[in-house]
């Protein structure tokens, strides 16, 4: 055993030397990354898998769409854990690539990951997903984008509501962060839109990705009534398909669960990433600059919404149609006050209403009054 | 009485065969296992059209070719180090424990919470005692499962795994809560480091950090244990056989409970490093599968110490190698994996061959 290590060691030695040198050498590894002009390439990096019917699907079809255009080439790597890994996943991208610009879209890329390879690697422009990108905080070569996507779920809420017979409607989450506690807040809102004795019974899985939970949350849910149910987790596959079995109408979230169960699924909110992506690479490729600090919803199309299933009535497709429109004018608000959570504490006073840009929003602690759930 | 004056001159014309050759078979019997593995995941690579060649190129372009290459494959390994320790250190009693990944979560938190508490306190201190808290935790997370084991006969890989769950969900839990920056919305995590007790990279000219000095630090402290120590003499006898050792009069119990806990330890030390290097805070990241990729490359390496920091390497490099090859020749992530597994299995198979070749043998070289 001895034998092999002290030969490893010397090997290991030797190759270490050999990299420092290289390091030496600097402009080297730079220079190889020089691309003939006009010729772009993006790279794009997944959390999770491709084709998880949501979170990353969502961004992987954005990728797509960029793929089709003309003098970019993109690379993609999927199921990168949020550690040194997509560090070197991103240098890995820049050194053997040549990619220019970076798409790494899990939320937790950011803080340290992205800011850290933002200062090694000036030249190279980094775009993330939900990000707080703040001007006095972080580097200029990073940016952060997001849609409104709680509005897609107030359009799936209203859905809900006229599908629902037991007016209680269900809501699998991943973890109580402002994100998520929008999304259900904005589901039951919607639904309330329909009838104002519906209640949102909210389970809390605790992780992003972890199908055993979410069966178990979905089955508790339709144990206790619930005949509609809608999730934010990062795939929600099986949310849908559990759901579904069960008799419940879905909700889709992310991307277009439809095809999972046609008969039952109502409509979903989902990202738009292609349109987004696209435009912010054609901005790249005119010689533009894409903006550090960049929200859309409906109208801006981040976010769109899934054609409405079978199951939707005339009625629901109408008040649907009603409040999309009034939604894509702008400046609609969900949370209007007068308002109170589930514990009592007033979240709006009469005449205190939170648009969709409202930054408030950003950091909401609250379950609405209706939701049957705890944050903690 | 001729025979006897000749006696003395035949082992010495053959001794370094009859020296070597037994010491051989444990580098041969891993090697051509590992050789094997990797034919059969060629026929893999085959069977699914694609070429053997070009992946293997690819592996040694993203694991070991550049500077670049070396960096992506050594920062993977110090955790790895550490983790596979938590395995091969209790393996060494006959203890198959896989709940590493609970101690580096639980071990990670306590060294952000120590940390945060400590900001202003000089760093020599700080570092100290982040990393005391990080082992004691983490140290005692395993050792519990080493003391159910011996006081209640619970079996301790059960326990060790399920165990690993509870300390997820709890260091979820004291993030979410207890030890939660008000300021991280999105991503629930403790309060960032202060600067100077973040640890910084070796002076080595690529970005490595000092946790991979510290996990050979720790695998050649645990080989010297295991190998050239008293103690580790008692654990091996009673991991050979435990009754045997318990009429020595060893004590098993301590033997036990001890070697578990130094490697929830080690396990504590890879989440110190995880959160002083690489992410400044404790959150959900901690939890990232480098407790279970230990338990491979423990296995790999046979549960020597020493041969874990080959083993981690080369895993190191083929998963630093997982993204050009899904981008290169479009084979999915879980490629690596697939590969990883095959490996495992040959490794195991080959366990089998131990004491059937003859070659191995003293005697065989012994020529008379």
């Amino acid at each position: 055993m001895s034998n092999t290590l002290s030969l490893s060691r010397r090997r290991f030695l030797t190759t270490t030397a050999t990299a420092a040198g290289a390091a030496a050498l600097g402009a080297a590894l730079p220079a190889s990354r020089a691309h003939a002009a006009g010729d772009l390439t993006v790279g794009f990096i997944y959390v999770g898998p491709k084709d998880d019917f949501g979170y990353n699907q969502a961004h992987a079809e954005g990728a797509a769409a960029v793929k089709a255009m003309s003098g970019v080439t993109v690379v993609e790597e999927e199921n990168v854990p949020e550690t040194v890994d997509v560090q070197n996943t991103m240098q890995s991208m820049i050194n053997f690539d040549g990619a220019s610009l970076l798409f790494p879209t899990s939320f937790g890329y950011f803080d340290p990951h992205i800011l850290e390879m933002a200062v090694k690697y000036p030249d190279v422009r980094f775009e993330h997903a939900g990000g707080m990108w703040s001007a006095d905080k972080h580097p200029m070569n990073v940016g952060s984008y997001f849609g409104y996507i709680g509005m897609g779920q107030f359009l799936n809420g209203i859905t809900a509501g006229h599908a629902t017979k037991t007016k209680k409607i269900g809501f699998v989450a991943a973890k109580p962060i402002p994100q998520v506690l929008l999304n259900i807040n904005s589901f039951l809102l919607g639904a309330r839109q329909v009838d104002p004795t519906i209640t949102c019974q909210v389970i809390f899985t605790g992780e992003w990705s972890l199908a055993v939970k979410e069966a178990e949350a979905t089955n508790a849910l339709a144990d206790q009534g619930c005949d509609v149910i809608t999730c934010h987790v990062d795939g929600p596959k099986v949310v849908m398909e559990t759901a579904a079995g069960r008799g419940a109408y879905i909700c889709g979230y992310h991307a277009n669960q439809s095809p999972l169960a046609p008969d039952m699924y109502l409509t979903g909110a989902e990202w738009n990433w292609a349109g987004v992506y696209t435009g912010m690479v054609q901005t790249v490729l005119d010689g533009g600059e894409i903006g550090n600090f960049v929200r859309g919803g409906l109208a801006e199309g981040f976010i769109k919404m899934s054609p409405l299933g079978p199951a939707v009535s005339d009625a629901a497709r109408a008040q649907f149609e009603e409040t999309k429109a009034k939604i894509m004018a702008g400046g609609y608000a969900v949370i209007n006050g007068p308002m109170s959570d589930n514990k009592g504490n007033v979240i709006a006073t009469a005449g205190q209403s939170f648009v969709e840009t409202d930054v408030a929003l950003e950091s909401m602690d609250y379950l609405v009054d209706g939701v049957i759930g705890s944050t903690s | 009485m001729s025979e006897l004056a000749t006696t003395p001159t035949v082992p010495s014309r053959t001794s370094a065969l009859q020296v070597l050759m037994p010491r051989a078979e444990a580098v041969v019997i891993p090697l051509v296992a590992l050789l094997t593995g990797l034919i059969v995941f060629s026929l893999f690579l085959v069977a699914v059209g694609k070429s053997p060649a070009d992946f293997y190129a690819l592996v040694y372009k993203a694991g070991f070719s550049s500077s670049f290459s070396w960096q992506n494959t050594l920062s993977r390994v110090a955790p790895l180090l550490l983790a596979a320790l938590c395995v091969a250190l209790p393996a060494r009693l006959g203890l198959v424990v896989i709940g590493g990944e609970g101690a580096i979560a639980l071990g990670g938190l306590a060294a952000a919470v120590v940390g945060v508490w400590l900001a202003g306190a000089p760093s020599v201190i700080g570092f100290a005692l982040m990393v005391v808290a990080a082992m004691l935790v983490g140290g005692a997370w395993i050792g519990a499962v080493g003391a159910l084991r011996f006081r209640r006969g619970v079996n301790e890989t059960i326990a060790s795994l399920l165990m690993a769950y509870i300390a997820i969900a709890l260091m979820n839990h004291w993030v979410e809560g207890m030890f939660r920056d008000p300021t991280s919305l999105n991503k629930p995590s403790t309060t960032p480091l202060p600067p100077a007790l973040r640890v910084g990279e070796m002076p080595i000219g690529i970005d490595v950090h000092w946790g991979f000095a510290a996990g050979v630090l720790a695998c050649i402290a645990s080989w010297v244990l295991i190998e050239r120590t008293t103690l580790g003499f008692a654990a091996r006898i009673a991991g050979d056989n435990v009754r045997a050792a318990q009429v020595q009069g060893l004590p098993v119990g301590k033997l036990i409970i001890g070697f578990t806990a130094l490697g929830g330890a080690f396990a504590g030390l890879a989440g110190f490093f995880e959160v002083a290097a690489v992410h400044g805070s404790a959150n959900g990241s901690l939890v990232s599968g480098y407790g279970y990729t230990g338990i491979l490359i423990a296995f790999l390496a046979r549960h020597n110490p020493l041969a874990i920091i080959p083993v981690a390497i080369l895993l190191g490099g083929f998963e630093a190698s997982s993204g050009l090859i899904q981008r290169r020749m479009d084979l999915p992530d879980a490629t690596v994996v697939v590969l990883e597994g095959i490996v495992f299995v040959a490794i195991l198979l080959s366990e089998t061959f131990y004491g059937r070749f003859r070659i191995f043998t003293a005697a065989y070289w012994a020529k008379p």
